[in-house]
């Protein structure tokens, strides 16, 4: 059937243009096909990320369009990185980081172990634990807000049930100490269940003869643990770690939905800094290299993590 | 199948026609782009009666206060066709001024005979001028607005909360006329059991986000003695943003932050205030005017349970309120300008402005706002003609959304989450504030 429609459309195809199909190798034609992709790449992708470069070295502001753009040199560079301001949302976004990634990692790898025991329901559990992932950021920021909310929201409550505080007392936005653990809750409700899919594909991956020769060899519950299933799980636990790490250092909705960056700037991530110096100060040019200087920063240790995750692999 | 073939042609000809003949109609429609809020659904229906003079439809395009800017400052910025005629707020006037994205409007002015002077002063400067105090217009003064208060008069009419009052501070419970006398109010209601339910001093704006905190600290140290800057030497802000005056006011604002505001209320701004008014939290509730048409006529606390007073008066004596409200302008990157023109002519009538007032909309007006039935028009009408009479506004410079990002920072910094001193806070504005205008060449 396919071969009587190409058929068809060989001798439907003009012979002018027929004779210039004929004449382009398979290479060529491979070319032709992709070339409609690369370019859209090179128009949404590349030509943004190269003209990001050349705007971090000027004065451009979007919201002046008709005053001169001057050439500063690195004069942005210098000036963000010695920006105490800066220096204290890279510190804040370090924190968010290393605790979300920690949390979601213990509790995602534990969970995962859990599912995989294959225990009676655990399709259901597994279904249930998934929900939170599947909702949108922006709803799961809203509800949590009200959550939050230390007149009326159930987790200031429930807080108040367990410690005896009095849930006004309860501030998770609002109190500087508490705000950046509220944020690191939601995300670690949100995502853990996605290190928790990605471990339980590592843990499945794992032959089952392996563990029927520790068996043989009369290794302990503990020893198989420690012997096998971490070692062979390891390189999904760190592709979840890379990919959990690059998302958490660009968030941006949860915190802006949460606490816009407050109280004060306690929550002040870098993402959250980049858009008010772009979007809201309109400092183009600035905001800019704020942005090179995180790319480079993000491409660089996700590089060096690849490369530890290579060797894992190859152990 | 001839007939059948008629008959589609005849069709799909009225079809098209049709749609031409609406697309003819609907050629001239302008859109109006404000923010989403009680005063634009008054406009919608104000707008109606231009579309009947005119035969002009109108159509509207509200984003919501949190967004307000951020969407149409971008659509500014690019040169964007959505809005024929925008509502833009005071602090545009100068970047839009400078970036020509307002048409100039003083050769229309003279044209229609529309006299400036025939609107209230300082909504002229506030929303029209740029530069400042100069002949330049760009807006039509449409919306007035300023910080005031709103108060529980069924609470403080109380008996016996009066006499606990009294006996306590001294004096009689009512309006405060000074921040020392809104503080102890304040202090007085705050975690109060009124009606088997806790009550709390007052609502202030804590927004981090946009504008919310600065408008409110700004507010407060207006009356305190801040200045922006040496009025002899422009730019020139040692001295004046962090005076000792102003130190005052700032850690002022956060002693009432601290002591007398509803628990988690660290990020509150225009409607967050009104729904812990309406929602019985709180004694005494800060915001703009526009919102006071609402309060008044909810069924809870509006009626005879609401009382309006103007921002107190400084320990010197000093009293000032914050500006809100906008003018109106028409888009330099409209096709429509001739009717967006039409609108404006249109929207500055006396009697377009009066029923603009009756629906709801704050007129700036003198006519509107001198008339002798004004005050007593509604009840809240003189505490707003009294607060008109004592504004003061941010900075209107093409910089000002970097100016108002610095202060929010600071404010919130120290205000809500407690870091360093005032003094800390106002240096660091200085700073700032510096750093902006030697970077626009303006020091």
């Amino acid at each position: 059937m396919l071969d009587r429609t190409a058929d068809n459309v060989a001798r439907a195809t003009p012979e002018p243009l027929a004779k210039k199909i004929r004449g382009i190798s398979d290479k060529g034609l491979a070319w032709l096909f992709i070339s409609p992709t690369i370019l859209l790449l090179l128009a949404i992708n590349i030509f943004p990320l190269f003209w990001a470069i050349y705007l971090s070295f000027t004065n451009y502001r979007a919201n002046r369009p008709n005053e001169v753009v001057k050439n500063l040199g690195l004069a942005n560079y210098r000036r963000i990185l010695g920006d105490q301001d800066i220096w204290i949302a890279m510190q804040t976004t370090a924190h968010f980081v290393f605790w979300t990634i920690l949390l979601q990692t213990v509790i995602g790898f534990t969970l995962a172990w859990l599912i995989d025991r294959k225990f009676r329901g655990h399709a259901f559990w597994t279904t249930i634990i998934l929900v939170p992932m599947m909702l949108s950021p922006a709803v799961v920021g809203n509800f949590w807000r009200f959550l939050y909310e230390p007149q009326i929201g159930l987790f200031s409550y429930v807080v108040s049930f367990v410690t005896g505080i009095p849930p006004t007392n309860v501030q998770m936005l609002s109190n500087v100490e508490l705000a950046p653990w509220a944020i690191i809750i939601v995300d670690t409700w949100m995502w853990t269940p996605y290190v928790m899919l990605i471990c339980l594909a590592g843990l499945r991956s794992i032959p089952e003869y392996i563990y029927e020769a520790a068996e043989v060899d009369r290794a302990s519950n503990w020893r198989q643990f420690w012997s096998i299933t971490l070692p062979m799980a390891l390189p999904f636990i760190m592709l979840a770690v890379l990919f959990r790490g690059i998302e958490n250092f660009k968030m941006f909705d949860m915190v802006n939905l949460l606490t816009g960056g407050g109280p004060g700037s306690t929550t002040e991530v870098a993402s959250i800094t980049l858009k008010r110096q772009a979007f809201e100060s309109w400092r183009t040019g600035y905001s800019s290299a704020f942005a090179i200087i995180l790319f480079v920063a993000v491409f660089g240790l996700a590089n060096i993590y690849v490369k530890a995750l290579n060797k894992v692999k190859q152990r | 199948m001839k007939s059948t073939l008629k008959l589609a042609l005849g069709l799909s000809s009225a079809i098209f026609a049709s749609t031409a003949v609406s697309d003819v109609a609907h050629a001239e429609d302008l859109t109006l782009c404000w923010a989403a809020w009680d005063p634009a659904n008054a406009l919608v229906e104000l707008s109606k009666d231009f579309t009947k003079e005119t035969g002009i439809g109108m159509k509207f395009e509200f984003v919501p206060w949190t967004n307000y800017a951020d969407r149409f400052l971008n659509e500014l910025n690019s040169h964007g066709k959505l809005c024929d005629l925008i509502i833009g707020d005071s602090q545009w006037i100068g970047g839009a001024a400078e970036n020509g994205h307002y048409v100039k409007l003083n050769d229309f002015f003279d044209k229609e005979k529309i006299s400036m002077d025939d609107f209230v002063p300082a909504t002229v400067v506030g929303y029209s001028e740029w530069p400042k105090n100069t002949p330049n217009y760009w807006a039509l003064p449409a919306m007035g607005d300023v910080v005031g208060w709103t108060y529980r008069k069924d609470w403080f009419s109380r008996p016996e909360l009066q006499k606990e009052f009294k006996e306590k501070y001294g004096w009689d419970l009512a309006p405060p006329t000074t921040f020392d006398q809104l503080k102890q109010i304040a202090e007085f209601f705050q975690k109060r059991q009124i009606d088997g339910k806790t009550v709390y001093g007052a609502s202030i704006y804590t927004e981090r986000g946009s504008e919310g905190i600065t408008m409110g600290a700004m507010d407060v140290l207006y009356s305190y003695g801040f200045q922006y800057e040496n009025p002899k030497k422009p730019y020139e802000m040692e001295g004046f943003v962090n005076s000792e005056k102003s130190v005052k006011g700032l850690e002022f604002y956060k002693a009432l932050y601290d002591c007398c505001t509803p628990p988690g209320a660290s990020n509150s701004y225009m409607g967050e205030g009104v729904d812990a008014f309406k929602s019985g939290q709180v004694a005494m509730h800060m915001n703009f005017a526009f919102t006071w048409p609402g309060l008044q006529k909810d069924e809870n606390v509006g009626g005879d349970r609401i009382g309006y007073f103007v921002n107190p008066k400084g320990p010197d004596g000093d009293q000032f309120a914050q500006l809100g409200g906008q003018g109106i302008s028409v888009v330099s990157y409209s096709d429509k300008q001739e009717s967006a023109l039409k609108y404006i002519k249109w929207f500055a009538n006396k009697d377009v402005q009066a029923k603009w007032w009756s629906l709801g909309g704050y007129s700036c007006l003198n006519s509107v706002v001198k008339d002798p039935k004004f005050p007593s028009s509604q009840p809240y009408a003189q505490a707003f003609l009294d607060s008109m009479a004592i504004v003061k506004d941010f900075w209107a410079e093409p910089s000002y959304a970097p100016l108002l990002q610095a202060s929010q920072k600071r404010f919130h910094d120290y205000v809500v989450a407690g870091q360093g001193s005032a003094k800390d806070a106002l240096d660091g504005l200085v700073k700032d504030w510096t750093q902006i205008f030697q970077d626009d060449g303006k020091m």
